[in-house]
């Protein structure tokens, strides 16, 4: 049985399903428990698993970081809330330095079972320091998982893979999809990490994104169809391990790709799919791939300079059009 | 709990430990000269008494974590040595099969969490064992150390904050060598007593005389007992000194041959050394046996590192995620 849930609801959903099954977990962050949560992600939390469980801290990123990874050496298994992923470049070497290498550097002795969580990239005229996706930073470290959902069903199923995973899980969301509602079902289910979903299925060209910015692909997708291109949508949800068989399967059908990803374009996700397709899959591609990234700046305050800045569903209908001769 | 009497047998395993501890780094710095032991190397050397100390306060389940200055903790914890002298040499052999290095060493079944290379980045894991020790009411004490240069990264001051906070049942201790690096304490910051660090957060803090063991033991062990039962942390400060470079690439020009040799004139193992003659706890030919003994084991060791292969190829795979499929990207 379903039932229509926000994104926020699908998160506090999933963390206390896990915390009801296993007393090691434990939540903490800045204002997860008297506030509720910075974007209401954790309500409720506080008052069914108490203070031990949902703890507030100070604004000490590195600090509380460094105890998560630390208290996961030693049996638990911490969720760390950013309360933005922007804030998490204060904690960043507990993350790389820490919690990505103990394994190895253990032999094996000691893994970290550790989510860090929260949302990442922009949202709204937030300006330079508040809008940062990190997706691609982290996704480079080898010993981290990341997630990055894009709506309420798969943002649940993944974070309880994420919080049952034995590696350190990086999990990202937006504060611009905790409002979005979706059917989620009562009962239980998960959704493997590292497995793409087929978002919307189509013969003429392929569009691969993932997160809230897949959005703007799915208004780019229901403009084109009109116009009789039908665009496959590929959403990653995960992008390390990336699946980059789904990738080439819809390749090897549509024989044209797009890209969307919101991130600097510089070494992303999008240079490394490009790379893994003409290494992998060159005698299918019909047209260069293109990638819809941000703008190689920082984003800036002004709406004509956020507008500037990202990506959207009027830039992702010209490069299909380009990947398709159609323009 | 009473604190424990420092017997004979207390200082006969001192100062064997302590010249084992000791002629482990000298043996590891002439196999570094051979070439065997590679990237860097920091060793313990004059700093013993702090371990030896602490050692003796610990219970059996207490924690260990330090920085990257690590070889003898864990020996001192109960690992076989070999097998940290085959980590040194980055053998399979060795405590992380050779993945870690001198900067790495590991024992989960010992309790010791590292081993961490980046200066003050295992200060917040040590409160964090200690958190994990608290909620699953182990009863267990952490003991986290650092150097005196961690002590101005912000990781110090805002776990020193969160302990506090959180009550945590963790002792903090400075192995004030005087140097981070090349860099005296008094040039790091326009005060010198550290351990004044902890008042700032109302933390219970003392300055303690690190190169004499039974010093160093008092101090951990009141601040074990107020961590146990539920005192929460407590800052310490050991003032002690090394005797060699802060890796084996240091020229040591910021100091001076006098100011070691001075130090060298309060050598732990010399103190422990002229108590045990003082006191007539051992024959002169007793002690000459522990020397022997200390030898042929420090020999062993290298034999047992000289023996050990080096890890096949396939191995940088098998431990970077628990996940035993995890797809790796393979370039050309």
């Amino acid at each position: 049985m379903g039932r229509v849930i926000q994104f926020r609801e699908a998160i506090a959903e999933a963390m206390s399903e896990e915390m009801r099954r296993d007393e090691t977990i434990y939540l903490m962050g800045e204002e997860v428990a008297e506030y509720n949560g910075a974007y209401k992600a954790s309500k409720g939390m506080l008052d069914e698993f108490g203070p031990k469980r949902v703890l507030d801290t100070p604004i000490a990123e590195l600090g509380f970081a460094g105890i998560g990874v630390g208290s996961a050496m030693n049996g638990l298994r911490p969720i760390v809330e950013f309360m933005t992923f922007n804030f998490s470049m204060v904690a960043i070497d507990q993350i790389i330095n820490n919690a990505a290498k103990m394994f190895q550097m253990s032999g094996g002795q000691f893994n970290v079972p550790i989510v860090f969580r929260g949302p990442t990239a922009s949202a709204g005229q937030l300006a330079a320091t508040h809008s940062q996706a990190f997706e691609s930073w982290y996704a480079n470290c080898p010993g981290l998982k990341v997630v990055v959902p894009s709506n309420p069903y798969d943002a649940k199923g993944l974070l309880k893979s994420a919080i049952r995973d034995n590696d350190p899980v990086i999990f990202m969301e937006s504060e611009q999809m905790y409002g979005d509602k979706m059917e989620v079902p009562e009962e239980e289910y998960l959704i493997p990490l590292g497995k793409a979903d087929i978002r919307r299925a189509g013969s003429d060209v392929t569009i691969v994104s993932f997160g809230k910015i897949i959005k703007e692909a799915d208004k780019a997708a229901e403009e084109l169809a009109k116009e009789g291109v039908e665009c496959e949508i590929i959403d990653l949800r995960t992008v390390r391990p990336i699946d980059y068989a789904a990738v080439v399967e819809s390749l090897k059908k549509t024989n044209r790709m797009v890209i969307v990803e919101e991130a600097w374009p510089l070494g992303n996700i999008s240079t490394e799919l490009i790379t893994h397709c003409q290494e992998h899959a060159f005698d299918y591609i019909d047209a260069p791939i293109i990638r819809v990234n941000t703008a190689d700046t920082p984003m800036a305050y002004a709406p004509t300079l956020v507008k500037e800045f990202l990506p959207n569903a009027e830039r992702i209908i010209k490069a299909v059009n380009k990947v398709t001769y159609r323009d | 709990m009473p604190k424990k009497k420092i017997t004979k047998s207390v200082y006969l395993k001192w100062y064997e430990d302590m010249l084992f501890w000791r002629k482990f780094e000298d043996k590891a710095a002439a196999l570094y000269i051979q070439q065997k032991i590679r990237g860097f190397l920091h060793l313990y050397n004059g700093q013993e008494a702090v371990l030896a100390g602490s050692v003796f306060a610990m219970e059996e389940n207490d924690r260990m974590i330090t920085a990257y200055r690590n070889h003898v903790q864990p020996i001192a914890l109960g690992v076989d040595p070999k097998k940290i002298m085959a980590e040194l040499c980055g053998k399979v052999g060795g405590t992380s099969q050779g993945n870690g290095g001198s900067m790495h060493m590991f024992s989960k079944e010992h309790n010791f969490f590292g081993g961490h290379g980046i200066v003050g980045g295992q200060i917040p894991l040590g409160a964090g064992l200690a958190f994990a020790d608290k909620y699953l009411e182990t009863g267990a004490v952490t003991l986290t150390y650092m150097g005196d240069g961690a002590v101005r990264q912000g990781s110090f001051h805002e776990t020193l904050n969160l302990a506090m906070l959180w009550n945590l049942p963790v002792v903090f201790i400075i192995e004030n060598n005087g140097y981070a690096m090349g860099t005296s304490v008094e040039r790091t910051a326009n005060h010198t007593d550290i351990y004044k660090l902890g008042l700032g957060y109302e933390m219970p803090c003392e300055p303690v005389d690190g190169m004499d063991p039974v010093a160093v033991y008092n101090a951990v062990q009141e601040a074990a007992d107020r961590a146990r039962s539920g005192g929460g942390p407590t800052l310490l400060e050991m003032r002690t000194y090394r005797y060699k470079g802060h890796s084996m690439s240091d020229a040591q020009h910021y100091r001076t041959k006098d100011e070691v040799a001075e130090y060298q004139k309060k050598d732990p193992i010399g103190i422990v050394e002229k108590i045990i003659k003082d006191k007539k706890y051992a024959s002169a030919k007793e002690l000459e046996a522990i020397e022997s003994r200390v030898k042929d084991l420090v020999n062993d060791c290298v034999k047992y590192a000289d023996e050990s292969e080096f890890p096949t190829a396939d191995n940088l795979y098998k431990n970077v995620y628990i996940q035993d499929d995890y797809p790796f990207i393979k370039t050309f």
